[in-house]
């Protein structure tokens, strides 16, 4: 026996700890972060207050924490979908950029078009895009065999290039004083407001709207339990006859579209015109939102309010405490790695060694 | 000076940090872990780097800080994956966004500014050959990590510590049945891939391109852990694949430079849009992988 306490099996999965590992996580992400913050100098009760809590004070911030969480929620529900059939597609943030291009494609080309049709037509083409975006990493897979997760990364850092030529060269707003971004969309190009007085639009209910159907096809659907045995088991779900190869078609489509559609609904949203900023890292937020949220839909929506708040938290940081911006990503990181140690404790439990154990030195 | 004089002299260091980054990341998966953040632990050594030239300590303690800094990052990574058994890739990417973000937060301040790099120290004799000659002038990291290149190579073909990296990567079971302390291993190889991955993140903030600049490492970390699949798990084919990817980084400079009428973007997408293709190429044929391939490669190990 070792010094050193050691993780023991637990019989059964504890369903305390499958509560509690989210909130230790977060709990344990802040003390450090505060701790972080301290030591440069910065005062940790006002970040606290600026990060953690102001997001929640008034309707105008909460608004906004709202209007975060919908590209953070349908991203994590497409990604959590592929996690647990062991489908690692990371390349969330190129399939966001190729929606976000392929429904501005529509105002950027005919931006005298009117009638109610448009922006619907925009959120469609916009998840159709990042589905073929995805479907690229899906064929190098299944008939290549080539690693998922390189690949997607890849294409990400080839799709910000992609929006950079367009934003730089042919669709580039020629009155935008040489700024990279496409025009001004024109108002049937927008998503209709949900609540007056804020930006928070209709794609916001149709986001909670797929996270219950995510919820329905992975918790209720045969296919979603197929999905789900193939990544726990591979080999028992090859004996009952479900196809890898259809699980990763499958995965990674659905993972593309959540996030076109995502990409979309910023520009058609909030942005109102495709920028070179149309994504501040959600494709790599949406990751920790869907382990935080344990890879479950309802546990996600929860995760996608917290990270949310984490954002809008940070800009407020970011002005009140003069906290740089690059802090969110920091909290993010450590976040996820705060919870992956949590989990741990869902399967196992730390055993102490007892005193008879220890050998004199 | 025309292209080819261009790539050829430019090449090994435009492939130093590919070269480093992919050595380390091989003696981890050697022992049968996967180990993803290897961007965030380059951007990390590479801020650190730099902030320790910027203020005059000089290239060699600037190594050694960047070098120390990565390894105690990957050491977190050791730390979680390991000690807490939690998924390999989860863990990597955790690692890769907290170091990106580490190191975008250090480098708020140093934003576009420069420091001196390294001189060139040129072979006798041969660096005055025609063509080939500026293949023979490079700066002393470069140097260095051809000749730990080749240590490496050795160290896996004749040295008791590699058949034991080998072994616990093949088949920890076994391993720990004979006495060999997997865990320590391994351990000790996240270590070792992030002291390379730190060197590596160095040699691109104040050698290659010294000045700095929020997201500098560009993905260099990714293609690093790619080179490592493209190579087949050894070292004289992933030493072949970073010069490769050092040429293809160089073409894009001497393409504008010879004024071949292609946009930027495109360009810049030329090693992202080369790992997708040799990725396929290679992954297709599913013999060689399983030949040369690891074993337990991102299984927890559990006694």
């Amino acid at each position: 026996m070792s010094a050193f306490p050691h993780l023991v099996r637990r019989e059964r999965a504890s369903l305390s700890a499958t509560v509690l590992a989210p909130l230790a996580a977060l709990a344990i992400a802040t003390l450090l972060n505060l701790a972080l913050y301290a030591v440069m100098g910065k005062s940790p009760g006002a970040v606290f207050h600026a990060m953690l809590l102001e997001p929640f004070l008034s309707w105008a911030s909460f608004s906004e924490v709202l209007l975060k969480m919908g590209p953070l929620l349908l991203i994590a529900q497409g990604l959590a979908i592929g996690f647990r059939a062991k489908v690692f597609n990371i390349g969330a943030e190129g399939q966001f950029i190729l929606g976000a291009i392929f429904a501005s494609a529509l105002p950027v080309w005919y931006p005298e078009a009117t009638g109610g049709w448009i922006w619907p037509a925009m959120l469609l083409s916009g998840a159709i895009g990042g589905a073929l975006w995805a479907a690229i990493t899906a064929f190098w897979r299944v008939r290549l065999n080539a690693n998922e997760i390189l690949v997607s990364l890849m294409l990400s850092l080839v799709a910000t290039q992609v929006l950079n030529y367009l934003l730089l060269g042919p669709w580039k707003d020629p009155a935008g004083f040489n700024f990279p971004q496409s025009v001004m969309f024109q108002y049937d190009a927008m998503v209709p407001i949900l609540i007056d007085g804020t930006r928070v639009n209709w794609s916001f209910p149709l986001t909670i709207l797929l996270s219950l159907a995510a919820y329905v096809f992975m918790q209720k659907s045969f296919m979603g339990y197929k999905l789900q045995v193939g990544g726990l088991a591979p080999r028992a779900a090859g004996y009952a006859g479900f196809s890898e190869g259809r699980a990763i078609w499958l995965s990674l489509l659905i993972g593309g579209f959540a996030a076109g559609l995502a990409g979309a609904a910023e520009v058609a949203g909030p942005l109102g015109q495709l920028q070179r900023s149309i994504s501040t890292g959600y494709g790599y937020a949406a990751i920790i939102v869907a382990y935080l949220g344990g890879l479950h839909p309802l546990g996600i929506i929860v995760s996608a309010l917290v990270m949310a708040a984490i954002y809008i938290g940070g800009d407020n940081a970011m002005v009140s405490a003069e906290l740089p911006i690059a802090a969110v990503r920091v909290f993010q990181g450590s976040l996820l790695i705060a919870y992956l140690i949590a989990v741990a404790f869902i399967r196992y439990r730390l055993e102490w060694p007892k005193a008879a154990d220890r050998r004199p030195a | 000076m025309n292209a080819v004089d261009f790539i050829l002299s430019g090449m090994l260091a435009a492939a130093t940090p590919f070269l480093l980054a992919a050595l380390g990341e091989l003696v981890v998966e050697r022992a049968g872990v996967l180990n993803l953040g290897v961007e965030g632990l380059m951007a990390l050594g590479a801020v650190i780097a730099f902030i320790v030239v910027y203020h005059g300590g000089g290239h060699m303690l600037a190594f050694a800080a960047a070098g120390l800094a990565s390894v105690l990052l990957s050491l977190v990574f050791a730390l979680v994956a390991l000690g807490f058994r939690a998924n390999q890739v989860a863990t990597g990417l955790a690692i890769g966004i907290l170091g990106q973000g580490l190191s975008a937060l250090f480098g708020k301040t140093y934003e576009s500014l420069t420091v001196k790099g390294l001189p060139k120290l040129a072979l006798p004799g041969l660096s005055d050959l025609p063509v080939i000659g500026g293949l023979f002038v490079q700066d002393v990291v470069v140097w260095l990590s051809l000749l730990l290149t080749l240590m490496i190579w050795a160290g896996f073909a004749f040295s008791k510590t590699g058949l034991v990296l080998r072994a616990v990567g093949e088949n920890p079971k076994a391993a720990h049945a004979i006495g060999y302390p997997v865990i320590a291993v391994r351990v000790a190889a996240i270590a070792f891939g992030g002291l390379l991955a730190g060197f590596a993140g160095a040699y691109a903030s104040v050698v290659y391109t010294p000045l700095w600049a929020d997201g500098m490492i560009a993905g260099r970390g990714w293609i690093a852990i790619a080179l490592v699949v493209f190579g087949t798990w050894l070292t004289g084919r992933i030493f072949l694949g970073a010069c490769l990817f050092g040429a293809v980084s160089l073409m894009s400079l001497a393409a504008q430079a010879t004024g071949v009428e292609l946009p930027s973007q495109f360009l810049s997408s030329l090693p992202y849009l080369v790992t997708i293709i040799v990725l396929g190429i290679i992954s297709a044929n599913k013999r060689l992988l399983k030949l040369n391939g690891v074993a337990s490669l991102g299984e927890p190990f559990e006694r």
